[in-house]
Parts: structure tokens; C-alpha cells; sequence
């Protein structure tokens, strides 16, 4: 049932080609998993278990849960914590500027506070197998394209490890580890949208509008989401985009009603738990305003320390747009390819988010293993790795020469944010040009001829 | 809310008992202090009395004979006795309760009240410390008898500066009280102030409840009293005012405690100096002309280890009944000048040494004028010789210890002697001074943490009282930008965790409101109660710090307020002195008195952007959110093509005469 995936995309024009791409059957993916997968991803997940189980327990789990980098004022722990002290106290949790978590996530902390490490492990655990299904499923290719294309077109057996090598980079990433050692409830919000992907290629849209509410609900920019999703579903159902088609107009309606259905419910939920209004200024109001420039890996915080008080508000409306602003391009440009539409959409978010952790950087890069097809289509990924791994160690060491030693200033650190920044980018784009240049190849042959007879090279016109 | 209930419930009934103790005192017969006075007699009577009760003027001879102790006599004195602004919540729960308590009690005794419209009195109190530094207060005192609810009455002004009497008709104020203090009063090392004063300037406000929008009314008049004062008071907005729900109880007559009406700020980082002295001069009756106020001269006042000047304006009762109300405005000034730098480290203090002047009359508006000089430790003049002598004596308990003074009346002329100048003089016999009684209580606070991003506040509180513990209210105020975490909180006694029974917080907005914290803790006897709380560094916009960020941010002082137990009823000497009748209870009378004590303020240091960066960091930042558009806009709006080989230059050249001459074209 999963197996006219990826040949859908002519269908527009002639309904019937989807019909003759039938290779692999549906129960392929639990089977392997089921079968020869199981013992290493055991295995995987008792040494990731066990690396997170001896940092909370050692001294590092404190120091962790202090980093910048790893902690936002939006997702600290130590803030969930004093969202619930004040609700002990009897005063409202948003009557301060300290806790910005939204209401569902208080009465959620308030009964699994004590066991809060256990919530993050599981959570981080969780992540993974909603990844899992994700690939699995994903990658089946139709056998349409021509000859010489066959090398880019992988391979079962290479299907075979991916769920493997996505469960390693998730678990065993040390921005994920960090990210769960210093609870930072970034976690939680992966798992929400991990849920929201793996509902949304099971094909129930119900589920799908339901998370992908709950992951808006927890931090607006999720929003973006909605238009891969929308394209997938539509592509499972074998509806066309096409603006005269009803049936187009049906689902489009029927799931956007189910969203903002979905997310009225949260709201008003939200509004009943507390009586009061004052959680949409204190959870969206500080993510749009940009109030709290605590450091951290983003663009924001140190771009409108600097800022000039007249210009702020046309500032904070580009920064903002920005995470908005490449949903409607891309969607026309991937719209046969929803899945790595929300690789991408997710990527921008965590470059161009307000208060961005590594935790939400970690999210995508679990994708990059499934990408891996596209490795030789890359073209500056060994320096990218080098910068993002440079960046990665020079963050806690400019930070503590800044903070602590007091002979290095805040140009420093942001020096650094704006190189980790940059390298971000160009791997999104790398992935990207990556991507779009192995769909050129599938349609066009990977040995290009120009006029005379001699190889040609592609650009970009 | 029940643990401030309780202690409210408590509070008025130590005040109770004071009001009674009062009316007791005025039958209790002294014993004989003195050595061959026989006419004893300790009257303590009201001030509203002391007009009609003028002593007798001393003999002439005691110019001549400085050290005539033997003809001291104990004289009924017209003295405050309480001081009563030292216990001042206390006096405002006595008006009420002396109410009640004076209609059923009232004996004849008490003369009718004074008939006078407007009153002056003026006093100094000096008092040698015993670190060898000295200590002087004055105290100016208008009264103003007028209805304060009818605002038409305010139109014509005697004594009462008009100034300040707009103000409080045009803002509706029920209670005005201000302070400006230079330095740190050392309370282990000079005991408590008559009254204290945070450094920097404070400014806290009952408004009447006619007032409808407090906050308008507030920072209208923060204004108005920044160019009275000459202060920086404009500088008081809501990032730092805050409505502290039991510390600031109303000093005067009425019941109105609903603290939306309250408004309490504190300015840490205000400089005090000549420009905030000179207005505050000019609102006294005799200005700085005459009177105890030609001491004020502000190079001396100004070099000393603490200044401290403060203006209260409350509602009074106009006489025992209470039946109307007048206004009372006090003005104080409070200075402690060193010994090594101001005395030369000698320990010989005069008027002049202090104050470059000496007081030749006193304020001919002033319906009373003295000047106190505090002898507790030196009865027998064996500490430190007084001249010149004087044969008046009073004696007071001041924050629950008794102390006696000898008292100079300037309204009398015998006081300035022949060379009609008074020039009170101090001169130790001994190097040592006496043994100081420790404070009760006693606070201190500093940051722990190194490192700009998160500290943590440490508040000592000390219980020195050998066996009793009393209860204590702490107010801290802490600015926005130290995020607090009360979750981190911690009150611990001896080593023990000691739960606060109270605890009213309110948490900070950003660049709205500061973060407030009352509590009310029981402090065990003779403890250090240790009260803890983490607090994160935010990092400004640039234009938010002060011109010199790297000098830090001033926190203001904790406010603890508390009735502690009398030193009074701590002393066993105290059995000899009294008839045994009177002393088998040990919790007498005075038993406890109320006492507020400010702690240090705070300097805090917080992380700083680099302040010339603004357009590199603008162009850099934007650069990046560029690149990461560029590329994007690059891949999605171009598409893959196979790249042909431009035609070389000189082909092109050919081609196009090629096309001229219709020759079919290379390729």
C-alpha cells in the first residue's frame, strides 16, 4: 500500500502512470526491522541510554544545563522549574518574564516532575523510532529513469541500514545528548513534530493536523509545516494539485479545518487551564519580540542588543518573515518531494528561529543519513563538517573567555554564531542543490553530452 | 495571607501595650538616680504638653562650673520621650489605639490642648560612638493645623512650607516620606540610627484613597519632588517602584493599608550633595539663618562618613481625642562625622570642631530648640567631660534601651552663657570607650558567583538576643535585569532549613517591573539566618546600560522590619532600679519595639555587548541572513542546464561580418 510513493508525480497530467510503479511491498520495512535491524538498534539504544543515565548522574549534568547553547530562555528547564514554583506560590507563571512554556506543557511538567530525566530519555528514544518508520517508508523508487541513472537509485540492501545509521545520528549526536542532559523541553517539541512526520506518511491526516497544531501550539513556526504535510497527504490520496480540481479544494478545506480545528481546541484548552489570556503574549508575544537577548547559537540575540531603538520593529519583522518567507517558494520548487520539503522547512527554522538550540539542530541533521544518496552531488560538505565542528568546540571557549575570564568580549562569541550560522546554511543549500541535481539526473542521465559530443558540466541558470 | 494577618495581630498588640505603658508612666515615681538631688520627679508627658511645661532656667553659676554634677537636678523635661519616629509604625497603631484606649483612661491630668495654629520645634541630638566617631541628629518638626480632606484648606500657609503643601493637595497625599543618604550606616560599629535610611535616595508614598489612577498621580509626583529636591527622582518609573504588601505601614493617623495606594522606590545609585541639601534647607521656618539649621554647612556635613537627610509629612492628631487631624512634617538630618578624618583621631568633639559654627540663638519661630547630648555611658562624667554643664537631664528609651541625656534649651538665654555663643564640647578622659551593647539585629548582603551569567544573593539576618526569637519582615527589591529564581530560595537557621511563613513575590516583566520578595521569617535566638536565591544576568539592548556599564548596577538595600524584644527587659540591673512590685514579670511594658534596618545595597556586574559595534554588527548579521537568501533564491529560481562553451571573441567578430556579406556562419 505504500508503493506508488514516488511515482505519483506525473500524475497530474495522466492518473493512470502510478499504476505501473508497483516493486516493493508494504510489509518489507517492519520485516527488516523486525528481523536483522533488531539487535544492533538494541544494542544502540542501551549505550545511548546509558550515556545520558551517567550525565545526569555525574557532576556535567549541571554545568550542561547552564550552556547557552543548549538552553534557550524559551525551553530551560531550570524555567519549567519556576513556572511551577510560582504556580505553588499562587502567582500566575506568565505575571513574570521567566517562563514561557505554554500552559498544556505546566500541567504536563506538573505531573511528571519527578520523573522529568526519564520523560527526556524516553522522549529522545521515541524520536528515533518515529524517525525509523519515517525512512523506512520513504525511499522506494520506481525504475522509470533512465539507464545510466541506475547508481543514484539505492539499492534495498542500502535502504536496509538507513533506519540504523538515522537511529546513530539521532542518539548518538552529542547535540542531542546535550540537548536531553540539560532537559531542555526542546526535546519534547522534536518528539511532537517527529509525531507529526510519522503520522503524516502513515497518511492519517487527522493525526497529522492534530500535531502538527500541538507543534505550532508549543512554538508557532511550525506553521510552516503545514504545506509539505498538506502536499504528502494529497500525494498519498492521488490528488493533483491543481486548482480546478474539487477533490484538491475538498482535502485542502477538510485539512485546514481539522488544523485550526485542532488548534483552537489547544488554545481555548489552554485558556481554561489558567483563566486567562496572559499565556499568548508570554509564549508567542516573547518568541515574535524578541524581548530576552540572553546569548545563544542564533542571529537574534546579539543583531538587536545592537540594534537602534527606531529601526527595531522593521528589524524584527524581516528576522521574523524570514522563517516564513521560503515556505511558499519551496513548496512550488519541491512539491513532488513533501518529505525533504520538511527537511528543509525544519532546517530554516532552526537557522532562523528567535531562540534556537542545538537541539533543534540536532533534529535535522537526523535526516542527513537518509539523504545520503546524495553524497557525491555535494559540494563543499567537507568544509562545512570541519566549520561546524570548529564552531562547536569554540562556543563553550569564547564563552568562557567572554563570561568568566573577562579577557575576550562579546564579539567573540558572536563571531562565532555568525560562522556556525554560515555553515549551517550552506549545508541546508548544499542538501538542496544536492537534491535538486540528482532529480535533474534521474530525468536527464548522469552523463551528460553537450552538442559537440564532449562531457558536459551543469550550471545553474 | 494568615501568617500576615498574625503578625499584624501581634504588632497591634505590642502596640497596645506601649499606648498603656505611656499612661502608666505618667504616675511611675523615678528613684533617685543622682547623687544629692531630692526633687526626682520622671513625668512623661506628651508633646502636645511641652508648651504649657517650660523648665525652669538653670542657675547662672553653672557656666563657671563646668563639672557641677552635684547640682544636677531631674528636671521634668519636655522631651519626646519615645523619639518616637524610631518606632514609627508603632506610633501610628498607637494613634489609633491610644484612642480607644485614652477615652476610657483619661484622667485629669492632662492639660487642655494647645490652641496654637502651627507649631516649630527643632532638637539636635549628639552622641559619641563607640568607635570614637560622633553621631549627630537633628530633627525640625512643623506642625500644621489643617483639615487634610478638604482641599480649599490648603491655601494659606505659616510655618508649613507651601511648597510641599501643594504638592500634597495637588497629589492627594496621605503620607510622604523621602530620604537621601551619602555612605552606609555601619550598625555593628555604631548601633542603630533614630532612624534609617538606605543609601541612595527612597521615596515611599500613601496616596489618598480618592486617587484614582495611583501610578499617574506617582510619577507626576516623582517628578514634581525631582525638581523640589534637586534629584534625580524623574529617574523612578515602574522598573523600579513596587507596592510591598506589609513592610510600609502607613506612620499616621488613619486605616487605610490597602497597598494599592502604596508606592515604594529606591534609588541606589543617587549621589547626595549640596544641591539636594540647599532645598531641603530652605523648607524650614528660619531657613538656614537662625536656629539649629546655621550648622548645616555643607562643606563639613558633606565630609563625614555618613549623611543622611529625610523629610516625613503624615497626618497627626491634633490632640488627645484625636477628633481632627493636622499635618506633621519632619525634617531630619542625620551625620556621622569620623574620628581620623574629620576629629584628627582625637577624641575631643565640639560644635565648632564638627559643624564650623556654634549656635548663638535658637529659631525664633521655634516653640522649642534644644540640644541633646547622649551621657548613658558616662553618668558620672568618668568616659568624657561636657562643657559646658548642664543642669537638665532627661531620660528616654530609644529602640528599647534607656537612655539619658543632658539637654541644652536654646530658648532659654542662660544657655549661651556670657560669650553668648554655645559651643557644646566633648572631651574624652579615657582612650577606651564603654562597652557597647551588640544590635539585636542586624543584617548584611553580598553576591556569590563569579563569572557574568548567573549569582546568587546572599542575605545574613542576625538574632543576637540571647534567648528570644522574634519574627522579621524582608523586602528585597531587585531590578529586572537580575532574573530571580524562587524556586532556588532557601531560609536557613543554624544550619536548619526555617520555612518563611509569609512569602509575597512578584515576579519582574522586562523592562516593566522589578522582581518583589517579602517574607516573613521567625529568626531563632541568638542565630544567623542565612536567605539565598539565584539569579540570571540578563544582557542588555546597548542603549540600555549607563554610561559607565562596567561599574555595574546597583540593587537596591533589603528593608528588614521587626519588632524586636527590648534591650529593657534583657537587663537583669534593671530589678535594682525599680520597685521590686513592679519587676517580678519579666515581659514588661516595653517588652518589644519596632525596628527597621536597611543592608547594603548591591553592585552587580553584567554582561556588555561591545558598544561600537552597532553597524558592523548590523552589516555582519545582515550579511549572513543575505547569504542564506541568496542561496536559497539561487537554487530555487534557476535550473540545471548544460553549460556550451562561449564562442571565442575574434569567432564572434567573424560571424557578424560573416552575416553582413551572407556567408553561411562558423559554428
Amino acid at each position: 500500500k505504500f508503493s506508488h510513493l514516488k511515482s505519483y508525480f506525473e500524475s497530474t497530467d495522466s492518473p493512470e502512470h502510478f499504476l505501473q510503479n508497483t516493486k516493493y511491498n508494504a510489509g518489507d520495512a517492519d520485516v527488516f526491522l523486525s528481523t536483522k535491524m533488531a539487535a544492533p538498534l538494541t544494542l544502540l539504544f542501551i549505550v545511548a541510554i546509558t550515556i545520558r543515565a551517567v550525565l545526569f548522574r555525574s557532576s556535567l549534568a549541571d554545568l550542561i544545563t547552564e550552556r547557552v547553547e543548549v538552553v534557550s530562555p524559551l525551553n530551560a528547564w531550570k524555567r519549567v522549574v519556576e513556572g511551577l514554583a510560582l504556580l505553588d506560590l499562587g502567582v500566575s507563571p506568565y505575571a513574570g518574564d521567566v517562563f514561557h512554556e505554554t500552559p498544556l506543557m505546566i500541567y504536563f511538567f506538573h505531573f511528571v516532575i519527578d520523573y522529568a530525566e526519564i520523560v527526556f530519555m524516553v522522549s529522545a528514544v521515541c524520536i528515533v523510532f518515529l524517525l525509523q518508520f519515517r525512512k523506512q517508508k520513504y525511499a522506494l523508487e520506481g525504475d522509470r529513469y533512465p539507464l545510466d541513472c541506475l547508481e543514484l537509485i539505492r539499492t534495498p540492501r542500502e535502504m536496509l541500514y538507513i533506519p540504523l545509521k538515522v537511529a546513530m545520528f539521532y542518539l548518538l549526536n552529542p547535540f542531542t545528548i546535550l540537548s536531553c542532559v540539560a532537559k531542555s523541553t526542546c526535546g519534547l517539541n522534536n518528539a511532537v513534530i517527529a509525531l507529526f512526520i510519522l503520522s503524516t506518511i502513515k497518511g492519517s491526516a487527522l493525526m497529522s493536523a492534530i500535531f502538527l497544531a500541538l507543534a505550532t501550539y508549543q512554538s508557532i513556526y511550525p506553521l510552516t509545516l503545514f504545506a509539505p504535510a498538506l502536499l504528502y497527504l494529497l500525494q498519498r490520496l492521488y490528488i493533483p494539485v491543481n486548482w480546478r480540481r474539487p477533490s484538491f479544494w475538498l482535502f485542502t478545506t477538510q485539512y485546514v479545518f481539522m488544523y485550526l480545528g485542532s488548534l483552537a481546541v489547544m488554545v481555548c484548552l489552554s485558556f481554561f487551564l489558567l483563566n486567562s489570556w496572559d499565556f499568548l503574549t508570554s509564549v508567542y508575544g516573547f518568541i515574535l519580540s524578541v524581548p530576552d537577548l540572553t546569548p545563544n547559537i542564533g542571529l537574534f540575540w546579539y543583531f538587536f542588543a545592537e540594534m537602534f531603538e527606531h529601526f527595531r520593529l522593521f528589524f524584527i519583522c524581516v528576522f521574523q518573515i524570514n522563517v516564513f518567507f521560503y515556505t511558499i517558494p519551496l513548496s512550488i520548487k519541491l512539491k513532488e518531494h513533501p518529505v525533504f520539503l520538511i527537511f528543509m522547512q525544519i532546517a530554516i527554522i532552526s537557522i532562523f528561529k528567535s531562540y534556537p538550540t542545538v537541539g533543534d539542530i540536532a533534529l535535522y541533521m537526523a535526516f542527513l543519513p537518509a539523504w545520503n544518496h546524495l553524497y557525491r552531488f555535494l559540494r563543499n560538505i567537507f568544509l562545512v563538517s570541519v566549520v561546524l565542528l570548529a564552531c562547536s568546540a569554540l562556543f563553550p571557549v569564547l564563552w568562557h573567555l567572554w563570561i568568566y575570564a573577562g579577557s575576550a568580549n562579546s564579539n567573540f562569541y558572536y563571531a562565532i554564531t555568525l560562522l556556525f550560522n554560515v555553515a549551517q546554511i550552506l549545508l541546508v543549500s548544499d542538501y538542496f542543490y544536492a537534491y535538486l541535481r540528482r532529480e535533474h539526473h534521474l530525468t536527464h542521465g548522469l552523463y551528460l553530452k553537450r552538442k559537440d559530443g564532449s562531457e558536459a558540466t551543469l550550471v545553474l541558470k | 495571607m494568615g501568617a500576615e494577618q498574625k503578625f499584624l495581630v501581634c504588632w497591634c498588640a505590642c502596640v497596645c501595650v506601649c499606648a498603656q505603658k505611656r499612661l502608666w508612666e505618667g504616675t511611675e515615681v523615678g528613684t533617685n538616680l543622682a547623687d544629692g538631688a531630692s526633687d526626682n520627679k520622671v513625668d512623661h508627658v506628651h508633646d502636645t504638653m511641652q508648651a504649657t511645661d517650660a523648665p525652669p532656667s538653670p542657675p547662672a553659676k553653672d557656666q563657671t562650673q563646668r563639672f557641677a554634677f552635684d547640682e544636677r537636678i531631674w528636671e521634668a523635661t519636655n522631651v519626646e520621650i519615645n523619639l518616637v519616629e524610631d518606632a514609627p509604625p508603632i506610633r501610628d497603631k498607637e494613634a489609633d489605639e491610644a484612642d480607644h484606649v485614652l477615652d476610657t483612661m483619661q484622667t485629669q491630668d492632662f492639660p487642655p490642648p494647645s490652641t496654637a495654629k502651627d507649631q516649630f520645634q527643632e532638637e539636635l541630638v549628639i552622641k559619641p560612638l563607640h568607635s570614637g566617631d560622633i553621631y549627630a541628629s537633628f530633627q525640625f518638626r512643623t506642625q500644621w493645623d489643617t483639615d487634610f480632606l478638604e482641599k480649599h484648606k490648603f491655601s494659606h500657609y505659616r510655618l508649613f512650607p507651601k511648597s510641599l503643601g501643594q504638592v500634597i493637595s495637588k497629589f492627594s497625599v496621605r503620607e510622604l516620606h523621602i530620604s537621601f543618604t551619602q555612605g552606609y550606616w555601619r550598625t555593628m560599629q555604631w548601633g542603630q540610627p533614630f532612624l534609617p535610611s538606605p543609601p541612595g535616595a527612597e521615596l515611599w508614598v500613601w496616596f489618598q484613597d480618592t486617587v484614582t489612577d495611583v501610578d499617574l498621580a506617582w510619577k507626576e509626583l516623582t517628578n514634581v519632588l525631582s525638581g523640589i529636591f534637586c534629584a534625580s527622582l524623574n529617574f523612578i518609573d515602574s522598573t523600579n517602584t513596587v507596592q510591598p504588601s506589609a513592610s510600609f505601614k502607613p506612620l499616621g493617623v488613619g486605616n487605610v493599608t490597602d497597598q494599592r495606594f502604596l508606592r515604594y522606590a529606591v534609588l541606589p545609585r543617587e549621589i547626595v550633595c549640596t544641591e539636594n541639601l540647599t532645598p531641603w534647607k530652605k523648607l524650614l521656618p528660619c531657613g538656614s539663618k537662625a536656629g539649629l539649621a546655621v550648622l548645616m554647612k555643607s562643606e563639613k556635613l558633606f565630609h563625614s562618613s555618613f549623611h543622611s537627610q529625610a523629610l516625613h509629612i503624615r497626618p497627626v492628631c491634633k490632640d488627645w481625642q484625636c477628633k481632627s487631624t493636622s499635618w506633621e512634617l519632619r525634617q531630619t538630618l542625620n551625620v556621622v562625622f569620623d574620628l581620623h578624618t574629620s576629629g584628627q583621631g582625637k577624641r575631643e568633639w565640639s560644635l565648632f570642631k564638627m559643624f564650623s559654627r556654634t549656635l548663638t540663638e535658637a529659631c525664633p519661630l521655634a516653640s522649642s530648640s534644644k540640644v541633646y547630648v547622649d551621657i548613658t555611658d558616662n553618668p558620672q562624667g568618668e568616659l568624657f567631660e561636657l562643657s559646658p554643664a548642664t543642669p537638665l537631664v532627661s531620660q528616654a528609651v530609644v529602640l528599647g534601651d534607656g537612655r539619658t541625656y543632658s539637654v541644652y534649651d536654646l530658648t532659654d538665654h542662660a544657655t549661651f552663657g556670657q560669650t553668648h555663643s554655645l559651643n557644646v564640647l566633648l572631651r574624652w578622659r579615657a582612650a577606651e570607650s564603654g562597652e557597647m551593647l551588640r544590635p539585636l539585629l542586624h543584617g548584611e548582603r553580598y553576591v556569590a558567583g563569579y563569572g557574568l551569567q548567573t549569582g546568587e544573593i546572599h542575605t545574613l539576618v542576625y538574632n543576637n538576643h540571647p534567648y528570644r526569637a522574634f519574627p522579621v519582615l524582608l523586602l528585597d527589591t531587585v531590578p529586572w535585569y537580575l532574573r530571580l529564581y524562587i524556586h532556588t530560595l532557601t531560609v536557613t537557621s543554624k544550619g536548619r532549613d526555617n520555612k518563611p511563613s509569609y512569602i509575597h513575590y512578584q515576579p519582574s516583566k522586562d523592562r516593566l517591573q522589578p522582581h518583589l520578595l517579602e517574607m516573613l521569617i521567625q529568626l531563632p535566638p541568638n542565630s544567623v539566618t542565612e536567605v539565598t536565591v539565584q539569579f540570571e544576568r540578563a544582557l542588555l539592548k546597548w542603549t540600555e546600560y549607563t554610561p559607565d556599564p562596567n561599574h555595574g548596577f546597583y540593587v537596591g538595600s533589603s528593608v528588614i522590619s521587626a519588632l524586636v524584644p527590648s534591650v529593657v527587659a534583657m537587663d537583669t540591673n534593671n530589678t535594682q532600679e525599680r520597685p521590686l512590685f513592679s519587676s517580678f514579670f519579666p515581659c514588661k511594658e516595653e517588652s518589644t519595639y519596632f525596628m527597621r534596618i536597611y543592608t547594603e545595597p548591591l553592585l552587580v556586574n553584567l554582561p556588555t555587548p561591545d558598544f561600537s559595534m552597532p553597524y558592523n554588527v548590523i552589516c555582519l548579521t545582515c550579511t549572513v541572513v543575505a547569504v542564506g537568501y541568496g542561496s536559497l533564491y539561487n537554487l530555487l529560481t534557476r535550473t540545471f542546464q548544460v553549460e556550451e562553451p562561449s564562442q571565442g571573441l575574434a569567432k564572434r567578430l567573424a560571424n557578424i561580418i560573416r552575416r553582413l556579406r551572407g556567408v553561411p556562419l562558423l559554428t
